[in-house]
């Protein structure tokens, strides 16, 4: 769907042997090591989320202001220019979460909790602010004449790799509970 | 923005915390019911320096900032968003205004009464056919000598009847539009001013909300509050700062109903098990939750915004309507979490939902502050 540019595939072990040099960590310790990175890959997803939202944004609002319609720019139509500023609003909430759990890493605190926050807020962001950049393009925005189709499917995976949506919902609720 | 809060704003947290769970939390449901304002808890916020967070000692504040000040109104509104706004019309709507306007003379009189909290303080500025449309404002204020004379009503007075200092706005001269505006101080016992109807409301009703009215009152010539036909300016200035103030009382209450969702998820049980524990539940609880962290990061970056002398305008639009938003969403899914219960006034959660509605509305309406960002991200 997205992330054309960026390769996924399948990896195939058949007897394949490596040096035990090759071996990372204790044996037995693999489970520890897959997730200690989590919060730093999760912070990962969360800016490129945060990326995807903003462009898809700076590209709406450029098109809304070029675009004519009913004499003037679509971009002083209410119901285009409220839509922006939602959109503007959500995307400065996703970057102040992700940059919080940002600076929480680098300071080495405990921010399990924000981490999640950040990817899960920042992807819904994303998503959400490339239909919205989609439809302000109106049926330009649905051809690849325009980026914003791409934002469109760009921004799905963010929901889902690296700890689902539900997946951070389920470390949120944890942290609430036992708090 | 730095990200870690201040020893100094941690200490202020703590203690409004402790002082709103010990002396505000045990009447809120009461004075609710009553619709009952309380100057007992006011004057008892003034001995702990809270009615004058931000301003200079020399006028009889603590020399604080404005991230101090909304966490104050955060922690407030988090048992008590009748307390919160008490506060935050106090500090953002009166005392700001003569901070930054006011004439040295000024300052010393009524900025020190109302830091100190000696004074409380109310801004009027709407009237029955002036909301959003500020400028189609009819009360007039005529220069007679040394005196101006005031004729009209004001509607939505937060702190009404109960203030007493109140920043007024009136047309100096009625065939303008915007340019036509003026702002004035004006003292309770001044002649020819009187408290209207007093609202009943859905929600912050321990918050008392008044029509204002004026028949030839005189006011002193040297009351008027910046230049003549300034006025305009002097009170979308000062509702941006305030915005901070309501956006910090939607995440109070938000943050308030956030804890009792938790409280009782954990404890009710249903199916053999607490609520708590089901993934319906939960998920409900962890999208609340992080629409409160980022509620309060947007908060607290345009209080710092506003601190640091930097432009704040469109962030505090953005806190205001976010905050208010998650507020609302917030306080139906805490309701929507305790069940039939949570309908009931046996739980405090059907308070905060009603309280909530207002910071859709007021200080300007989420259809304003998307103007306002609208404008500045399409500029």
């Amino acid at each position: 769907m997205g992330l054309h540019g960026s390769s996924t595939v399948s990896l195939n072990f058949d007897q394949c042997e490596i040096p035990i040099t090759q071996r990372l960590g204790a044996e037995g310790e693999g489970y520890k090591i897959a997730l200690a990175n989590l919060n730093i890959g999760r912070i990962g997803i969360a800016a490129q989320s945060l990326g995807i939202a903003e462009a898809a944004l700076e590209h709406a609002v450029a098109y809304a202001k070029e675009r004519e319609q009913f004499g003037r720019s679509i971009a002083h139509l209410q119901g285009v220019s409220f839509k922006l500023a939602d959109m503007a609003t959500e995307v400065e909430a996703s970057r102040l979460l992700v940059y919080n759990a940002a600076s929480l890493q680098a300071a080495g605190k405990k921010c399990g909790k924000e981490v999640s926050m950040a990817k899960l807020m920042a992807s819904k962001t994303a998503v959400k602010s490339a239909i919205e950049a989609v439809q302000v393009h109106g049926g330009y925005g649905f051809t690849q004449d325009y980026a914003v189709e791409r934002f469109f499917r760009d921004a799905k995976v963010c929901e889902i790799y690296e700890g689902t949506s539900e997946i951070q919902r389920v470390v949120i609720g944890n942290h609430l509970l036992r708090d | 923005m730095n990200f870690t809060l201040t020893e100094e704003q941690e200490m202020l947290r703590k203690m409004v915390r402790d002082f709103a769970k010990n002396e505000v939390e045990p009447t809120a449901a009461e004075r609710d019911e009553e619709e009952r304002f309380d100057r007992g808890i006011f004057d008892k916020m003034a001995e702990l320096g809270l009615t004058g967070i931000p301003w200079p000692e020399e006028y009889g504040g603590i020399g604080s900032d404005f991230v101090s000040y909304v966490i104050a109104v955060e922690e407030l509104s988090r048992v008590c968003a009748s307390t919160g706004v008490t506060l935050s019309a106090h500090i953002s709507l009166a005392s700001w205004p003569i901070f930054k306007f006011g004439t040295e003379e000024q300052k010393k009189k009524y900025l020190t009464q109302l830091a100190s909290g000696e004074k409380l303080g109310a801004y009027a500025l709407s009237e029955p056919g002036a909301g959003s449309d500020v400028s189609s404002m009819r009360t007039q204020a005529k220069l007679e000598g040394d005196h101006y004379v005031l004729n009209g009503s004001k509607v939505w007075i937060t702190n009404g009847g109960v203030a007493d200092i109140y920043v007024v706005f009136a047309k100096t001269n009625p065939d303008e539009g915007n340019r036509g505006i003026s702002a004035f101080i004006v003292e309770k016992d001044t002649p020819g001013f009187s408290t209207g109807k007093k609202e009943k409301k859905l929600g912050i009703r321990s918050s008392p909300t008044t029509e204002l009215i004026f028949e030839d009152c005189k006011i002193p010539k040297e009351n008027i509050l910046g230049e003549e036909g300034k006025g305009f300016k002097v009170a979308m200035m000062t509702l941006d700062g305030g915005r901070n103030g309501i956006a910090a009382q939607a995440v109070g209450i938000a943050q308030g109903a956030l804890d009792e969702a938790v409280g009782y998820a954990k404890e009710r049980e249903q199916f053999g098990k607490p609520i708590a524990s089901l993934q319906g539940i939960s998920f409900k609880l962890a999208d609340m939750a992080t629409e409160i962290e980022a509620s309060r990061l947007l908060t607290y970056q345009a209080a710092y915004l506003e601190s640091e002398g930097k432009p704040y305008a469109e962030a505090s639009a953005m806190a205001k309507l976010f905050a208010g938003d998650t507020a609302m969403k917030v306080t139906t899914e805490a309701v929507q979490v305790h069940g039939g219960y949570g309908y009931t006034k046996d739980y405090p959660v059907e308070r905060y939902m009603r309280d909530a509605k207002i910071t859709q509305i007021y200080e300007g309406t989420q259809e304003i502050q998307r103007l306002v960002i609208g404008r500045m991200v399409t500029k």
